[in-house]
């Protein structure tokens, strides 16, 4: 590999980019290919296809090998109660990169979130400057019309990969009553998970996050079912 | 309580922690090679895009394996530094040096060794 190109994928990871790099196995030859790039590539399908999943595999019938790289998973949590608690560390462990927002400051106090960003401010104020985008998933913990709804218009606007929301099926439907009243399309309501995560009965707030995760992690690496890729 | 490093998810190198890895190693004036698993089958531990880095010391970081054939790639990334020419690697049950190698679990994986320039 050549030292520039190992280089330029340093460098598009740290700017939070995705870009595949091709190896063509018989020559050893290498080039980068940005996503804005893959419509003008022979193999567009197989690179498409490999991108969305965040994998690394073979293409062209094996004959070259695309490096796939994309984004560390940034998990924002709104709302830094109980549950966010158990949430932060074992999204560290997965290696998300996380950021718990919560306008009361006593909830979001460093303290009870070592090691996490903590931000003690209202969403709508400071999620424009923290750079949503498609590799970022959004978690809402705090039953608070005035912290939810901000957050999953911004989450909708950035196109998150996930965004799941805590409540009863009773506390969703007015959430989506409300959402209906701002004008967020139908399609869009669909793309919030709730209630929140995995159905696996959870009920600590520990096991809670577990189902959480489980749902987020099927949301970015899950091959679609066979009937959801033929409708 | 004794500590357990192992434990803390920090001192697991991702494979993005790899490459920047080796650029650090390669700056600071190293010889490089990076070996990346590339395909495959059955329950291989480790998935496609999976480095493990090695400089000219034999030292290394990162993993294809999770440890079963790590002896073996660091050997042949050896030859790759003194070459330059990269080499296709494959271990698996059905091959005598890998069951050597120890690829236990019964998987299959193909590694690409080359050097960085």
């Amino acid at each position: 590999m050549r030292s520039d190109l190992l280089a330029a994928l340093n460098a598009e990871r740290a700017a939070r980019r995705a870009t595949i790099l091709l190896t063509y196995l018989a020559s050893g030859a290498q080039r980068l290919v940005r996503p804005a790039e893959i419509s003008r590539e022979p193999l567009r399908e197989e690179l498409e296809n490999l991108l969305r999943l965040g994998r690394s595999g073979l293409v062209g019938g094996g004959s070259l090998f695309a490096l796939v790289q994309v984004p560390p998973i940034r998990l924002l949590i709104l709302g830094a109660a109980h549950i966010a608690q158990a949430l932060a560390p074992m999204a560290h462990f997965l290696g998300f990169n996380s950021v718990i927002i919560d306008p009361r400051s006593a909830f979001a106090a460093p303290e009870r979130f070592p090691g996490c960003e903590v931000i003690a401010e209202w969403p709508q104020d400071v999620l424009p400057g923290l750079g949503l985008d498609p590799y970022t998933a959004m978690v809402l913990l705090a039953h608070e019309p005035r912290i939810d709804d901000p957050g999953i218009s911004a989450a909708l606007g950035a196109q998150c990969f996930y965004i799941g929301a805590l409540g009863s099926r009773k506390t969703h439907a007015k959430r989506l009553e409300r959402l209906r009243a701002a004008g967020i399309a139908e399609s869009d309501l669909a793309r919030i998970h709730a209630p929140i995560g995995l159905d696996i009965g959870a009920a600590s707030p520990a096991e809670i996050a577990v189902s959480i995760l489980a749902e987020i992690i099927a949301a970015r690496r899950r091959k679609p079912l066979r009937a959801e890729q033929a409708a | 309580m004794l500590s357990h490093p192992e434990m803390e998810p920090r001192m697991i190198a991702s494979d993005e922690d790899v490459l920047r890895a080796a650029q650090e190693w390669r700056t600071a004036g190293r010889k490089v090679a990076i070996a990346t698993v590339i395909e495959t089958w059955g329950s291989a531990p480790r998935p496609a895009g999976s480095h493990l880095l090695v400089d000219g010391e034999a030292a290394f970081l990162g993993s294809v394996s999770g440890g079963c054939v790590e002896s073996e790639v660091v050997s042949e990334a050896l030859e790759v530094i003194e070459t330059g020419v990269p080499r296709l690697l494959e271990f698996g049950v059905a091959d005598e040096t890998a069951w050597k190698a120890g690829l236990s679990c019964g998987g299959r994986i193909k590694v690409y060794v080359e050097r960085v320039d």
